[in-house]
């Protein structure tokens, strides 16, 4: 037959171009699966949901094991917007009570890269957050209808007392720079914010366990990958025991209604703190739900700041609840002894100087100074051991050496107790005093109200709260703290620990007297109660903010005390018209369970009386 | 001629090496296929209500079929080729009025439990009928032109009719046979055309995102292609050395110059430029046409401006003849679109299939993609993601190479028969199968547009399975007999 050898050369042309085609495809398939990664990252998302499963939260008792903070459930509606198809939104709507409007918003505000930049169609995205259990119940019917939309239950809090809300604090939803902080979180997890929910967050928190699930392209869950091999269970959240009594707690902002001011009891021999009071307050179930972020952005707008927590973030003069210190440091520097005598002539005259004082005898030693409350007494010994170069070789070395006390005792520095946001209060140092009056030129006269707790010094509440349990322990504090118990935890160290003063053990037992004779026969006379011997210290401390600040500390009983206590409250005039009355009731609730009937008329006096009214809205 | 065959020596006869592969294509299809359709639930690979088990026994059936096709007489093939021909015509005319409507498309028939895609065996048919043609007496496809209308007829009479049955993607496997005239005499400047043509095409509809001279630069590209196209014909096809030379200076020349006036800022109208310069270097290939041969030159010139008016019309062509859906799938194929809900939904799965098997891929039955069924079609048409995915680049590349030696060998053997009839009925198996499976490849790993066609002997299916195994034993058969037919 014929044979056409150049036609049968075209055999070669076409195996070439098919040659070539394989080799094309070849290359194609190596940029696909070799190449480029991100194919196998679109595979895992398409077939995998990892399912966050959700740890129930630590829940919080008070000391005596009351419940105070436990969890509810809250429905949360999720979405993988890939999956959404078109759905009726208005059905969908009438279940969750919100409007189309709304709705829209929500789609908008979550798509936005800038809001929510976690964003992605292929993974689970929050639309809707806090649906009630009835909403819940009624979306859970119709959710066939909706695909893509799934419901995550989540946990809120829900609180048995509407107090404490400033220990407490409560939880929000993260923000963008939590996530940046630690990875463990994602958005729309839920954190502590301010109080024992924000310090303890990893122990309250437990562990966000997870679940891989595979999901079929219409969505459908086909089981859990590697049968749950690599699922991880969640782990609860360590419950807290709180060293709050939460029913004194309760007491204690109840006479504080309409007051500014602060109310800290500790036990002197733990440093557990009691009660702790920040006046106004707020009840913490504003801060939960769908409602949180209007109620907070009117309480940060509210004047009279209820969200800021005077008890460790405010500081005050500490006016006449500082004179202890001022005894201890004259006996520890042996400028004085308990017999030595000062003259009071209504006040303190020196060098043209002339700080006021009140009527009593004169002159006097330390502790019917300390019972009448007597400036002249602490000025005096404060230029005693100030201007003592024969001691000292200058004010400003004799001065330091006093500062240095004060801090030993708690004062100028945070204490650290467990809760965010403490203030340090204010104790100068020479270098301060050198700087306002230049180097060799101050002396005693010159800040002569530092030594009545007036002048530069400022000390939050729980800085004086903390003096009376040291002066109750006679030479020794424990750092306050409001958490008693940790489960399956041992308490940091730092809040075991005892902190002993530069300050030798028996002279406290001095001031503890005089303490106790300014109760029974001095400026404390309303906390004289018949069996437990009270003792305590008044402070009537002036400020730049309008009236006197009302202040008392003290402690009881007096020679086994169980409870110190430090009260302020602003604007309301002399230490003995709130700060002694609310202190003697607090401590006698704490002591006793109850107020006898004799001292009703004065528990009901404070809880009517109103003092915000003088209290100026000042800017901390 | 008139001896009795034995059916052993038939069997020693047989190119076992076809068979080998064959029997790894379709058993590696099958696993496939029980990959693809796994479920949790089902683990039974030859169970016969799976898609693995009925595949199974679809390629049992097959080799019977397989065996009796070897047996039967091969001048039978050869004999009845025009009457096997005309019966599956009329198969296909009468599908198109009895079958049920699936998807559209009328080309299944339904025969009791089992439905039969008669479109499948019109290959065989027309290969069988193609080869009777090119092997009658005399017969030179170049020397008339009647006999070109013939051997187009019998291509396009199958086309017309499985048109018909909206079955466009088995329709435009015929076009395939194109390799099969081209090996026996047509011009390979039709296949350059084609080639020239779908390259222009692409180029003109996917580049129209930024601008030269005015003008969408995929039309400039193509304006410079066309001038290479001229430059290379005058070369190569003409043997004008001089006349290329010329008219290639004159190109890069005003190239230049056009380049120059730009970056000075003078604006140059772009269609006047290129048409300008491409009419002015035509005309001196007519000037050249007084001096020697014309008809090269002739040829050239008009396939220059052919091209020009193809340019023109593509435009007009993609968006006024082609319906929205295939427009898509042709967006979509050049990456023109992501279209990740409709007609890109398949592709863009299968290629997060494929790209997510690695070099090693997941493993046999740990594809998440296709046990979780995110690529549709995935037993049948987009079976090759299966084996990217789970054995990965080694996987997919191995059975790429095995098609391709499978093509190899078939060209091989077309050209040791002595037979034209031998010889054509191969390369038209062998043309049926760089489509199929170019096609279908490409279409999986996303540089074709979707065309529904299954891939040969791994796709699920009877009907496919059936088709191509008719073609290949036949082949077998009549390779097998070659000896005795040569004289």
């Amino acid at each position: 037959m014929r044979k056409d050898y150049n036609l049968e050369k075209r055999r070669y042309i076409i195996s070439g171009f098919i040659v070539v085609i394989a080799l094309i495809y070849i290359a194609r398939l190596v940029s696909l699966q070799v190449l480029d990664s991100k194919y196998k990252e679109y595979a895992d998302s398409n077939a995998f949901l990892r399912k966050a499963v959700y740890p129930s939260r630590g829940i919080i008792y008070d000391r005596d094991g009351r419940l105070v903070v436990y969890n509810q459930p809250a429905y949360d509606v999720m979405i993988i917007p890939r999956d959404v198809k078109e759905f009726d939104t208005l059905d969908f709507c009438r279940a969750i009570n919100i409007t189309p409007e709304d709705l829209r918003k929500r789609f908008i505000d979550m798509k936005d890269k800038r809001r929510n930049p976690g964003y992605s169609s292929y993974s689970p995205q929050r639309l809707l957050t806090h649906l009630s259990a009835e909403e819940y119940g009624r979306l859970q019917e119709k959710l066939y209808r909706f695909p893509g939309f799934y419901i995550q239950k989540r946990i809120l809090r829900e609180y048995n007392y509407r107090t404490a809300a400033n220990v407490l604090g409560n939880i929000r939803e993260v923000a963008q720079k939590d996530i940046d902080k630690d990875p463990y979180y994602m958005p729309g997890d839920y954190i502590g914010d301010i109080g024992i929910e924000h310090t303890y967050e990893e122990y309250l928190r437990g562990s966000k366990g997870a679940e891989v699930l595979m999901r079929d392209a219409l969505g459908r869950i086909q089981g859990r990958y590697e049968d749950g091999a690599l699922d991880r269970d969640a782990v609860a959240g360590k419950n807290i025991k709180l060293s709050l009594n939460i029913e004194l707690q309760q007491y204690a902002e109840s006479l504080m209604v309409n007051k500014k001011g602060a109310v800290v009891a500790i036990e002197p021999s733990t440093g557990e703190i009691l009660c702790l009071v920040s006046a106004p307050s707020y009840d913490p179930r504003l801060l939960v739900g769908r409602e949180r972020g209007k109620n907070y952005n009117e309480m940060m707008r509210d004047l009279d700041k209820p969200l800021f927590n005077r008890a460790i973030q405010a500081v005050y003069p500490p006016g006449s609840t500082f004179k202890p210190t001022q005894g201890l440091i004259l006996l520890e520097e042996n400028i004085i002894t308990t017999g030595t005598m000062f003259p009071c002539a209504h006040g303190f005259i020196s060098g043209g100087l002339r700080v006021g004082c009140h009527g009593h005898g004169s002159p006097l030693p330390l502790k019917p100074a300390l019972q009448t409350s007597c400036n002249a007494y602490f000025c005096w010994g404060f230029k005693a051991m100030i201007d003592k170069r024969s001691k000292y070789g200058s004010s400003a070395n004799a001065f330091e050496i006093w500062k240095n006390h004060l801090v030993s005792m708690g004062y100028g520095y945070k204490l650290g107790i467990d809760l965010p946001g403490e203030y340090r209060g204010y104790i100068p140092n020479s270098k301060t005093y050198n700087g306002y009056y230049g180097e060799g030129h101050w002396s005693a006269n010159t800040i002569i109200s530092v030594s009545i707790g007036q002048g530069e010094i400022l000390a939050t509440p729980l800085q004086i709260a903390n003096l009376a349990a040291t002066i109750a322990n006679r030479g020794h504090f424990i750092t306050p703290h409001v958490v008693k118990e940790i489960q399956d935890t041992v308490m940091p160290a730092q809040y075991l620990e005892k902190h002993t003063p530069t300050i030798a053990a028996h002279w406290y037992n001095d001031i503890a007297e005089g303490m106790r004779m300014a109760v029974t026969g001095g400026t404390c006379r309303i906390a004289n109660l018949p069996d437990i011997e009270v003792c305590g210290k008044t402070g009537t401390a002036q400020n730049p903010h309008g009236r006197d600040h009302s202040a008392f500390m003290g402690f009881a009983p007096y020679h086994d005390p169980k409870i110190a206590i430090a009260v302020y409250v602003e604007n309301a005039g002399f230490g003995a018209t709130f700060g002694v009355p609310i202190g003697s009731l607090v401590m006698e609730r704490y002591l006793r369970g109850y107020i006898p009937p004799e001292r009703k008329y004065l528990e009901e006096r404070m809880l009517q009386s109103n003092t915000i009214q003088f209290a100026g809205t000042k800017k901390h | 001629m008139q001896q009795q065959e034995n059916s052993g020596s038939v069997l020693k006869q047989v190119d076992w090496f076809t068979v080998i592969l064959y029997l790894i294509l379709v058993m590696a299809g099958m696993v496939s296929i029980y990959a693809a359709s796994y479920d949790f639930d089902h683990a039974n690979m030859l169970s016969f209500t799976e898609f693995s088990g009925k595949q199974f026994r679809w390629i049992g059936l097959s080799l019977v079929l397989g065996l009796v096709l070897l047996l039967i007489d091969v001048r039978v093939y050869e004999n009845y080729a025009y009457v096997i021909y005309g019966a599956v015509l009329l198969l296909l005319l009468i599908t198109i009025f009895i079958a049920p409507d699936t998807k559209g498309s009328h080309s299944w028939l339904v025969l009791g439990p089992m439905s039969l895609q008669p479109a499948e065996f019109g290959k065989f048919a027309t290969a069988l009928c193609l080869a009777k043609l090119f092997s009658s007496y005399n017969f030179v496809l170049n020397a008339s032109r009647k006999n070109y209308m013939l051997a187009l007829m019998i291509i396009f009479l199958p086309v017309v009719l499985i048109l018909a049955q909206n079955e466009t993607g088995s329709a435009l496997v015929y076009l395939s046979l194109f390799f099969v005239l081209y090996r026996e005499g047509m011009s390979g400047l039709v296949l350059l055309a084609a080639l020239c043509a779908v390259t222009f095409f692409v180029v003109a509809v996917k580049f129209t995102g930024s601008m030269l001279l005015g003008i969408p630069s995929g039309q400039a590209a193509v304006f410079i292609m066309i001038m290479v196209l001229i430059v290379a014909m005058l070369a190569v096809y003409c043997k004008e050395f001089t006349a290329a030379r010329n008219v290639f200076l004159w190109f890069a020349g005003t190239g230049i110059a056009v380049t120059v006036l730009e970056l000075c800022g003078v604006e140059v109208p772009g269609t006047i430029f290129f048409i300008a310069v491409i009419m002015a270097s035509l005309a001196y290939c007519v000037l050249l046409m007084f001096k020697t041969t014309a008809r090269k030159l002739i040829i050239t010139v008009a396939t220059a401006l052919a091209a020009i008016v193809f340019l023109f019309s593509v435009n007009y062509a993609f968006t006024s003849i082609l319906q929205p859906h295939q427009q898509m799938r042709i967006k979509v194929a050049l990456g023109m679109e992501e279209d990740l809900r409709g007609a890109g939904y398949n592709v863009n799965q299968s290629k997060i299939a494929i790209g997510s098997g690695g070099v090693w891929g997941k493993g046999f039955l740990n594809g998440t993609q296709t046990k979780l069924k995110y690529v549709p079609e995935q037993h049948t048409d987009f079976i090759f993601c299966t084996v990217g995915e789970e054995e990965g680049l080694w996987g997919s590349t191995a059975v790429i190479v095995l098609f391709l030696i499978l093509i190899l060998r078939i060209i091989n053997i077309a050209e040791r028969q002595p037979t034209v009839f031998g010889r054509v009925y191969a390369y038209c198996v062998a043309s049926y199968l760089i489509f199929h499976i170019s096609i279908n490849i490409g279409m999986v790993i996303g540089l074709c547009p979707v065309i529904g066609i299954p891939l040969p002997f791994f796709s699920y299916g009877g009907s496919s399975l059936w088709g191509f195994t008719f073609l290949l034993f036949i082949l077998l058969r009549i390779d097998a007999s070659r000896r005795e037919r040569s004289f």
